[in-house]
Parts: C-alpha cells; sequence; structure tokens
C-alpha cells in the first residue's frame, strides 16, 4: 500500500471540520426552513430537499474518500466499489419513486377511496 | 504491476497459486468492501422502500419536526432536530477516532491506538443509548390521536391551532371496562392494555368543548383549491402544515371514531401513516443494530490491541478493517439522518 506509515492526521481534522460544518448547515436550515427553498418545485421535490440531498451526498464523498481511505486505494478497486452502487442506487430510486408517484395519482384521481 | 494482472509471467510469481493480492487489496479487506456493498445495497433498498411509501402517500406523510421534538432535560419544549444533530455529531467524531485508531495503527503506535480505540467504544455506545432514548419518545408518543373507522388518524388541536393532548380533550365518563388480564378470565383469555381514554370520552370531552378542532394528516398546500376549501377552519391554514378543519366538520369525522392511539407500535402511531412507524423501527432498529455489532466488534478488536495481538503480527491491518464497517455505519446514518428528519 502506497499510503502506509503517512500519517493523515492533518486531513483527518479537515475532513471532520467539513463534516461538522455541512452537518450544522442542515440543521439550521432543517430548523427555520426558508420560505424561498421550501416553496418551489423542481423534479419533483422542492429546492430545500434538494439541498438536502446534495449535502448529504458531500458527506458521504468525504465519509468514504478520507474516512475509508478509498482515496488511497487502487483506481479499480475504488470503481469497483463505488460504480455498481451509485448505478443500481439510482436505477432502484427511479423505478420505485416513479411507481409511488403512480399509485399516489391512481389514489388521488381515481374513484377509489382508501382514507375517510 | 496494475491492479490485477493475470497473464503468466508478468509477475515474478505465479499469478494462480495463490498469496497475491488482487487490486493491492488483501484477502480481509477486499472481502471487507464486499460486504460493504452488499450492505449498502441492502440500506438502499430499505430507504428506497421508504422513499416508495412516502411518494404513495405524499399528501399524508408526518412531519419530521413534529415528530422528532425531545432533548433530554428540556421538558415540555419544542426542540425538533437539535437531539438527533447531537447524535450525528457523536457518531461522526467516533468515525474521527475510528479513522486515528487506524492511522496510528499504520505508524504501529500501540498506545494511541488504544486510546482511539476506546473512544471510538464509548462513542458507539453514546449513539446507541441515544437511539434507545429516541425510541423511547417515539414509542410513549405525546399528544395521542384518534382513528377514524376508514383508518384517518385525527389530532386535536384549539382554536389558535395548539395542538392538544387527549388528556386535555377527555373528559373522564364510569369506565365500564376494565382491561382483560389472565387471571381474571379464563386462563388463555387476555387483552392488550387499554388506551388511557376511552373513545366514548374523548368524544364527550371534544362535544363539551367547543374551541377543540380536527387536524388531519393531510397537508395544506395553499393551492387555489385549498383556499377555496369550506371544510378547513379559516386563519389556522399554513402551507406545508396539516389541514385543520372547522368545527362542523370536526364533528362529522369525530363520530366515525374507532380507536384512542397513544404513541407508536407496529399497527398504527398518533404521528399519522401506518408506515412511518414501521418504517422508522425497522430502519433505524437496523441501523442500530448495525452499531451495536460495531460496537462488540471494536470490544474484541480493542482486547487483541492492549494484548499485542497486532504488534505480534507486525500490522494493524485488523484495525483498519473493523474502521471500514465502522465508517460504513457512519456513512448509512448521514443518509438516515437526511432521510427521517431533514426531508
Amino acid at each position: 500500500m502506497a499510503h502506509e506509515h503517512v500519517s493523515n492526521t492533518k486531513r483527518i481534522w479537515f475532513v471532520f471540520a467539513l463534516l461538522s460544518v455541512v452537518t450544522t448547515v442542515e440543521v439550521i436550515l432543517g430548523i427555520i426552513k426558508p420560505e424561498s427553498l421550501l416553496h418551489t418545485n423542481a423534479l419533483g421535490m422542492n429546492l430545500l430537499n434538494w439541498v438536502f440531498y446534495i449535502l448529504t451526498i458531500v458527506k458521504a464523498y468525504y465519509i468514504v474518500w478520507a474516512f475509508m481511505h478509498i482515496e488511497g486505494e487502487k483506481a479499480s478497486l475504488r470503481w469497483s466499489v463505488v460504480a455498481p452502487v451509485i448505478f443500481l442506487v439510482l436505477y432502484l430510486l427511479f423505478i420505485l419513486l416513479v411507481e409511488a408517484n403512480y399509485i399516489f395519482e391512481i389514489f388521488r384521481d381515481s374513484t377509489i377511496k382508501w382514507n375517510f | 504491476m496494475d491492479a490485477t494482472v493475470t497473464t503468466p509471467g508478468s509477475v515474478g510469481q505465479k499469478t494462480w497459486g495463490g498469496g497475491n493480492e488482487p487490486m493491492s487489496a488483501s484477502y480481509g479487506k477486499l472481502m471487507m468492501w464486499f460486504f460493504i456493498v452488499s450492505d449498502a445495497l441492502t440500506f438502499s433498498g430499505f430507504l428506497a422502500a421508504y422513499g416508495f411509501s412516502r411518494f404513495k402517500f405524499i399528501e399524508t406523510w408526518p412531519l419530521a419536526d413534529e415528530v422528532f421534538t425531545h432533548f433530554p432535560f428540556l421538558h415540555g419544549v419544542t426542540a425538533p432536530m437539535y437531539y438527533v444533530a447531537l447524535m450525528t455529531f457523536i457518531l461522526i467524531f467516533s468515525s474521527v477516532t475510528m479513522v486515528l485508531a487506524v492511522d496510528a495503527g499504520h505508524q504501529m503506535n500501540k498506545k494511541k491506538v488504544t486510546f482511539y480505540m476506546f473512544l471510538t467504544i464509548i462513542g458507539g455506545l453514546i449513539f446507541v443509548g441515544s437511539q434507545a432514548w429516541e425510541w423511547k419518545n417515539f414509542i410513549k408518543g405525546e399528544y395521542g390521536a384518534i382513528e377514524t373507522k376508514g383508518g384517518s388518524l385525527l389530532q386535536f388541536v384549539d382554536n389558535t391551532g395548539k395542538r392538544l393532548s387527549l388528556a386535555e380533550v377527555a373528559q373522564s365518563l364510569p369506565k365500564e371496562r376494565e382491561t382483560l388480564t389472565r387471571n381474571k378470565g379464563v386462563w388463555f383469555m387476555k387483552e392488550s392494555e387499554l388506551p388511557t381514554y376511552s373513545v366514548e370520552e374523548v368524544q364527550a370531552g371534544f362535544a363539551a368543548n367547543p374551541n377543540i378542532l380536527i387536524r388531519t394528516e393531510v397537508i395544506y398546500q395553499d393551492t387555489p383549491a385549498n383556499r377555496a376549501d369550506k371544510t378547513l377552519q379559516p386563519g389556522l391554514q399554513k402551507a406545508k402544515h396539516k389541514k385543520i378543519l372547522t368545527r362542523a366538520e370536526s364533528e362529522k369525522m369525530l363520530a366515525n371514531a374507532k380507536y384512542v392511539v397513544e404513541g407508536a407500535n407496529l399497527v398504527r402511531n398518533e404521528y399519522g401513516s401506518k408506515l412511518f412507524a414501521d418504517f422508522f423501527f425497522f430502519i433505524t432498529g437496523f441501523h442500530g443494530f448495525h452499531v451495536f455489532s460495531g460496537v462488540i466488534i471494536n470490544i474484541i478488536i480493542f482486547f487483541n490491541v492492549l494484548l499485542g495481538t497486532y504488534e505480534r503480527r507486525g500490522t494493524y491491518e485488523m484495525v483498519e478493517k473493523v474502521g471500514l464497517y465502522w465508517h460504513f455505519v457512519d456513512l448509512v446514518w448521514v443518509f438516515v439522518f437526511t432521510v427521517f428528519y431533514l426531508v
């Protein structure tokens, strides 16, 4: 392993600070829920939720790359771990969420009454 | 030599003879990565299923900041998010101590590895404990609600929109029945605990106080159709909050009451959609179980460090491998946090 015996302490603390800042931003946004972001809609979700998901992915990137130290592994190992997960998750989300939205519309627009 | 060279002769050893390391990762580390990939897909499946149910019931899903409002020692104070944010920091910090332990292992510094592993274990235990407290509050509930014959959930508010608990609504009536326990009937007959108030008591209390209104599960979207809706109490509606019915509509709804719901279990919960509590228990429970097993594994490795097993082996790679698992648990929490508490 190329990274052996090299101390990464500086980077570890940097990533910790970054993750803390991102989490704090998320919590603040979650508490004040700015109206300008909340009352919008882009691709089925409001912008605030998009901000949350993007920040989550930023955190996930730093956890996997820095803490799990996948940045120090061979590129082949890195991508044989990361690529299948990304692809399958996107695929699964696409199928399930589109289907769920369809079922929601059936419940809303058709004569089936399920909640009264 | 690049990652996986399989052409015989290009390496100084027999490729298929064993002993070589594909992608320059040891067997154990590679298998840990394989496990993490499969476990990540398992969690993705759960969270995607949660997303499915949520999109399916998008108009009635409970709002997280009305559900998770507790903070230790702050009774009666509505503090959404703070507690779970604290839990997130604890887990991130235990991830940091873990990666510092791995780093110290690379320098063969037994003392530092021991210290950081210890901190990691403590962080993990605090997290699991916090989750237990979170579950306790979730199961106990705060306000209580009524379920109708059709499965809708009704909550109570006063004429300013402030939530009312069942205790504030219900009127006590002479009890006609008590819980059937084994010692009161035939030995095999019993029933689960009766709620504190009966449906009749809640209905009587509601009829007696004209200021009580009913809040439905449906989210008010402030569309023209919503604004024209005569069944909604004027002045109390807020966009992205639950709809509050007029007194006349409230009476009509409450006439259909079937159950009194207090807190949450796997069948029904006072927060709204039944699936919400099911997913909460299942996903945070599965994650909590991961944290718990992580703590156990960390303890085993901690003792191995103390005994000098890895010192003798000449490598602290085992710490690195459990570190991968521990970071993965943190990674999953980052997503659970977003999906359950933020969005």
